[in-house]
């Protein structure tokens, strides 16, 4: 009796875990274009994962759900800040709701565990958010592109040629610990050192650091010229809280990585925020026809100026959404879909310019050296103070020679030695 | 465990042979993501087994199962993708590693019980964890480990349902065996009075050793195929909510039940994969579920099925 129970419980079980046989397809031009969006919804970065279904569903709002005559079925389902989580909810989307392609993820682990999926089924996946280096270089998957993404070491390196600009010699570096950090920080030092300049030190720290002060005390006494701060999420508000506390806001130029300063992190702040410098490919506060619209759109529809999640998300959709148009709305065909998107130049993004994907899937931004600006009504926001035009993930090393290097990591910064 | 007996009857084999042949034949009416899910479903119901040779048959509540496990995830992917080993030799050193970190675990907390115990487990699975996240170089970090390790053999998703399929009836034939054996009995004992176990002259120290110990091989063998199944790993597969998870599984199918242990893992997983879809606030859903289930069904659901049935026959 005990196993015919358990037979009939497991039955139940297995019966409720899915609608049973999978209907008969319908013809493939007659159906929507199914689009499987996962974001974290719950856990420790949820208020990013909700920008990113803003973010995608303002796009999709705009088009009225249509590309190329075809209806677009957004299906939104929640990763969990984990990447077990989102395999599971990868494979949901590929094999149960049968989608034409997938995108979101938003931190580097859940978007490497679904692109190790994609390389096994052959499965679109863009990646507006996912910032790993090695996606789009020595780790490239054919069907993954990082459209309307950054890959993390790209921007930190016309930062640096930046404060080499500035007369900066000795610059000292503090970072979360893992591997968007490392790539980051890493960017930064080559170009630096290269260039020139000397990284002093290098902090890295836990994620979720509540207590700055055992390296902010060490920093005030490196002489430094300035300080390059990777951090993300709680950790950069209170990095630039306790950096004020301490008194070295004004003495230490306060160099950021992009993140730094997003609006996710700065729309809740003050004073403390101001004048930080970062490079980006997208400043809210740039004086561009299209961008001003666009944030202006965004801050009516959702009541807080667009962040890096939102405004990559709706950027990316559009890319995919033109070079379906191309197609005709033929989505079934994954070469040709991939192949379009790769070949599609984006012309009306909030950027206002153009941009290309390179030959490994990565775009080519103008970066902006943004400041921390204080608008009329009191809000803060990035506005750019010098441009770099046409910055390549590889920035002017050549790709093959560069992809031979090691990745960075902790103990490889690619830090020159003097 | 009045089901012991009855299981040797004819009748209990025809049920177990039943229960095999459905799910043989489960894969040529499933959709292949059902069939996924299955597999995950009989990798964790492994899992849950053999936390249930503890909680169940030992009366200790180990936290630090899901270190095990993943700590057996974590080699086989090592081995295959960094050092370039054959899966197969990986396994093998997975299910050793997984052996040898709960003989470890059983070294340090065999000499406790309750929520010593507990914590005890818990905060060496976190250490494992620590390691996890920290030694960046072998581990990966916060990246985790990835790559296509599946043998061949198994890349078809159907055969690989099969394979685990047929694990699991070998690893719950072998738990079986091992909780009914004389052995077991000593650790029932235990559970029961281990004051009285050591006054009757057994070497109770010993005897948790050595189940805690097997329960990790267990626990080794589901980590082990787990690399298999997703080809990835990350610090969230060694993390405290993996352990938590899986306890969940063999309570909510119910302690000292063994087949329990595959109904709870298939009442988690599906609640998961379909709430999630429908709501946002798909953890509150599954917090209520569970409470509500440790209220009405605090022996778990298979638990409540035999204590509904004892009722019924003891009133005809």
């Amino acid at each position: 009796m005990d196993r015919r129970q358990f037979l009939q419980t497991t039955a139940a079980g297995l019966a409720a875990a899915g609608t049973g046989l999978q209907p008969l397809r319908a013809l493939a031009q007659g159906e929507p274009i199914r689009v499987g969006l996962m974001a974290p919804l719950t856990g420790v970065i949820a208020s990013g994962g909700k920008e990113m279904v803003e973010g995608t569903q303002f796009w999709f709002e705009k088009i009225n759900y249509q590309i190329a005559g075809r209806k677009v079925e957004l299906i939104i389902e929640d990763d969990a800040s984990n990447p077990d989580t989102a395999l599971q909810k990868a494979r949901r989307l590929v094999e149960q709701n049968n989608v034409h392609f997938l995108t979101g993820n938003l931190l580097a682990n859940t978007g490497l565990a679904v692109a190790n999926y994609v390389k096994g089924t052959g499965t679109p996946y863009f990646i507006p958010i996912i910032a790993a280096d090695e996606l789009t270089q020595r780790g490239r998957i054919p069907n993954v592109i990082r459209t309307a993404g950054y890959s993390g070491s790209a921007f930190p390196r016309p930062l640096a040629d930046w404060a080499l600009k500035q007369g900066y010699k000795r610059i000292a570096t503090i970072s979360q610990d893992y591997t968007f950090g490392h790539e980051q920080c890493g960017g930064f030092s080559q170009v630096f050192t290269e260039g020139g300049g000397t990284i002093v030190q290098q902090f890295w720290h836990p994620l979720n650091t509540a207590d700055f002060s055992p390296y902010l005390g060490q920093i005030a006494d490196l002489k430094i010229d300035a300080i390059f701060v990777m951090e993300t999420g709680a950790d950069a508000t209170r990095f630039t809280q306790q950096f004020n506390s301490f008194g070295l806001k004004g003495k230490i130029p306060l160099l950021g990585a992009m993140n730094m300063t997003d609006q996710s992190v700065i729309r809740t702040m003050g004073a403390e925020v101001e004048g930080i410098i970062s490079a980006a490919h997208f400043a809210e506060g740039a004086d561009i026809a299209a961008t001003k619209e666009f944030v202006e759109a965004y801050t009516k529809k959702y009541e807080k100026i667009p962040s890096l999640y939102g405004f990559s998300m709706y950027s990316g959709m559009m890319w995919v959404s033109r070079a379906i148009e191309k197609l005709g709305g033929k989505v079934e065909d994954k070469a040709a879909l991939l192949d379009a998107v790769l070949k599609t130049e984006l012309t009306d993004s909030p950027l206002g310019k153009p941009v290309k994907l390179d030959a490994y899937g990565n775009p080519i931004y103008d970066v902006y050296i943004r400041k921390v600006t204080k608008r009329a009504d009191g809000k803060f926001w990035n506005v750019p103070v010098e441009t770099y035009p046409a910055v390549s993930q590889f920035w002017k090393y050549d790709p093959e020679a560069f992809m031979k290097e090691p990745a960075f990591s902790r103990t490889y910064q690619g830090a020159k030695k003097s | 465990m009045s089901g012991l007996s009855r299981s040797k009857s004819p009748m209990g084999a025809l049920v177990g042979v039943a229960v095999m042949a459905v799910g043989v034949i489960a894969p040529f009416f499933l959709s292949r993501y059902q069939i996924g899910l299955a597999t995950q479903i009989l990798i964790f119901g492994m899992l849950a087994m053999s936390i249930d040779i503890l909680v169940g048959f030992t009366g200790r509540t180990s936290l630090g199962h899901g270190a095990i496990f993943g700590a057996s995830t974590y080699v086989v992917l090592y081995c295959v993708t960094q050092a370039g080993l054959s899966p197969y030799l990986a396994v093998v050193l997975g299910i050793a590693t997984a052996t040898v970190l709960a003989a470890v675990f059983a070294l340090l907390a065999v000499r406790t019980n309750g929520v010593y115990f507990l914590l005890l487990t818990l905060a060496l699975g976190m250490i494992v964890w620590g390691i996890c996240l920290r030694w960046t170089q072998v581990t990966g970090g916060e990246n985790g480990l990835r790559g296509d390790i599946r043998p061949k053999a198994l890349a078809d998703y159907k055969d690989f349902y099969w394979f685990i399929l047929a694990l699991a009836a070998l690893v719950t034939f072998g738990i079986r065996r091992f909780v009914q054996s004389p052995f077991g009995l000593t650790l029932r004992g235990i559970r029961d009075s281990d004051s009285r176990m050591r006054s009757l002259g057994y070497n109770v120290p010993l005897h948790l050793f050595i189940g805690f110990t097997m329960s990790g091989f267990f626990a080794g063998v589901a980590g082990a195929v787990y690399a298999f199944f997703n080809n990835f790993v990350s610090p969230s597969t060694v993390a405290l909510t993996q352990s938590v998870e899986s306890l969940l599984m063999a309570i909510i199918g119910g302690v000292g039940t063994l087949y329990g242990s595959f109904i709870g893992a298939s009442a988690l997983i599906a609640l998961q994969n379909l709430v999630s879809s429908h709501t946002e606030r798909w953890q509150s859903v599954l917090g209520i579920t569970f409470t509500l289930i440790m209220i009405f069904a605090p022996e778990g659901i298979v638990g409540k099925f035999r204590a509904l049935r004892a009722k019924y026959a003891s009133k005809h």
